[in-house]
């Protein structure tokens, strides 16, 4: 059996490169890096230091605008819960989008028991929205918005550097989630307006429990309230002695996402087109969910149609993917992502999303198209819904027992 | 969470998938819940003059615990009365399939789907009965 691993989205394995790395951070060069008066601190000082370069690189940043963190939720929780309290004489709105990860969506959940406003806004079927959307919003109290670079369940990419502009046009702080685009595709937070952005070590062949967040420091300079309190680390944002290794890694693999991102994305991208062209050679009734260009290099969001997402999961189960399915979250809902998309619940239940990454081979696709080919044709055969569409019913408008 | 073996057995071999012929008077067909809510259940009985499952089909559009969970239940009431068959319960099938308290509305909605197919199966005929009494008093 064969072991095929198509979850990048959710996770990344770490580079041996960037353990490499990080590995002497552990051992000979443990410092504190707060420790001002020793070879010990001094090394680990410079190690941090480096980190943020090749960090900031990625990004157009200077290495003084980069605040660690231990991922993106603290990252997003940091920019969001830090300009709602910082700017809260300015005013108390804000806006972003439905299908933000929860870790943007329950923070301003929070914030809103607190006396602020937010403005959801609704994505159009592409999982994308527009900067006139954003545009009727923006109000005179409005003091952020928050919109993801690219999302993690279709891979959908915003219209980043128009959005950008128009905040900078009304005088509204800008924050983007890029934790699934940082290292995929290029970013510049000058020519793109980004005054906030997150990132996470994990999901670019990095350590679990690190990443950062960008805070302009210029044009305009942006201040947060901290969410954590304590010896004043990180310009006072972030306190709490720095997770050196984890930092290492951080900018090890900063600085080989960004050296590879030209070639990567390019075969990446010819991976993740081949695998829907297999799929949709041999199978009827499958659908692509989110934008079919404006799209993430390595997301493949597919819906197949009279069969539901884990039965399908447990079909293939040497490949690891994941699904909107209900049956795979904790909730039973479906993905509220996909969901959000306005496609109907039953096209969530069906989907699947593949996620290729830097390990993925032509053989793993090619694989992962025989697997998944042989277990939508097994299931079908079982399906009432897919009977019921031969037979020239359409099964979304029947009636239905709901329970 | 891992599947048990049994569900897995079921999954990959599942028992009488297929269909009947609907409208045949000595079939009960049983259809529960919607595609929306993530499962929709078919289950079909044929059944003798004395009352008895003399087969049964099923299709199921769901995750691996409800496949199996309707796989078990045509297995369970093949050679059983209706009313042998009403007996059955949604916990023997946890039991059975060893299903986490998550996936225990699968087994729920497979204990329907037998319910529906013997209403079903009954009200034919009720029907037949009725239509042969308005045919003799004629
Ligand atoms: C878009 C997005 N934001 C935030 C997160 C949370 O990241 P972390 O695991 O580093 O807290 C993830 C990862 O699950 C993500 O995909």
């Amino acid at each position: 059996m064969r072991a095929v691993y198509l979850d990048n989205n959710a996770t990344t394995p770490v580079e041996p490169r960037v353990l490499e790395a990080m590995l002497p951070y552990y051992r000979e060069h443990f410092g504190n890096a707060a420790s001002r008066n020793h070879r010990y601190g001094w090394i680990a000082e410079e190690a941090v230091d480096k980190a943020r370069e090749q960090v900031a690189k990625v990004i157009g940043a200077s290495s003084k605008e980069i605040i660690w963190t231990s991922g993106a939720t603290e990252g997003n929780n940091t920019a969001i819960l830090g300009v709602a309290r910082m700017y809260a004489e300015k005013g108390k709105h804000m806006v972003t989008c439905k299908i933000e990860h929860k870790a943007v969506i329950d923070p301003c959940k929070f914030l809103e028991t607190q006396g602020y406003e937010v403005t959801w806004l609704d994505p159009d079927q592409t999982g994308c929205v527009s900067v006139d959307q954003v545009r009727d919003a923006i109000r005179e109290d409005t003091i952020l918005v928050s919109l993801m670079f690219a999302n993690n369940e279709i891979g959908t990419i915003h219209p980043i550097p128009e959005i950008g502009s128009l905040c900078k046009e009304k005088g509204v702080l800008f924050h983007t989630d890029a934790t699934q685009a940082f290292g995929k595709i290029p970013i510049d937070v000058e020519a793109m307006g980004i005054d906030l952005l997150t990132m996470s070590a994990h999901k670019i062949y990095g350590p679990k429990g690190a990443g950062a967040v960008y805070v302009r420091r210029r044009k305009p300079r942006v201040r947060l309230q901290p969410i954590i309190y304590g010896g004043g680390h990180e310009r006072g944002i972030r306190s709490g002695t720095l997770n050196v290794p984890g930092v290492v890694g951080c900018g090890a693999a900063a600085e080989i996402a960004l050296q590879e991102m030209p070639t990567e994305s390019v075969r990446i991208a010819r991976l993740r087109d081949r695998l829907w062209a297999g799929l949709n050679e041999q199978l009827s009734d499958i659908t692509m969910n989110g934008h079919p260009e404006h799209r993430l290099p390595n997301t493949l969001n597919v819906s197949f149609l009279y069969i539901e997402g884990e039965s399908l999961m447990m079909g293939i189960s040497d490949i690891a993917v994941s699904s909107g399915s209900a049956c795979t979250s904790a909730s039973l809902e479906p993905s509220y992502v996909l969901k959000g998309l306005g496609l109907g619940e039953d096209l969530a239940h069906s989907s699947i999303r593949f996620s290729l990454g830097r390990f993925t081979t032509q053989e793993d696709i090619d694989y992962t198209i025989d697997q998944v080919v042989e277990a939508v044709n097994h299931l079908r055969e079982m399906s009432p819904l897919y009977e019921m569409a031969q037979a020239g019913v359409d099964p979304s408008t029947a009636e239905w027992q709901r329970h | 969470m891992a599947y048990s073996d049994k569900v897995v057995d079921h999954y990959q071999h599942p028992r009488n998938v297929g269909s009947m012929n609907q409208s045949a008077p000595d079939v009960g067909t049983g259809i529960v819940g919607a595609p929306e809510c993530g499962d929709v259940m078919k289950l079909q009985i044929q059944v003798d003059d004395d009352n008895r499952i003399i087969d049964a089909k099923f299709k199921t559009f769901g995750c691996g615990s409800a496949i199996a969970s309707s796989s078990l239940a045509t297995e369970w009431v093949k050679g059983r009365t209706l009313d042998q068959a009403l007996q059955i319960r949604n916990t023997e099938i946890v039991k059975e399939l060893a299903l986490p308290p998550v996936k225990i509305h699968c087994s729920v909605l497979a204990e329907d789907a037998v319910r529906a197919a013997i209403a079903d199966v009954k009200k034919k005929r009720e029907r037949a009965e009725a239509d042969k009494e308005t045919v003799s008093t004629k």
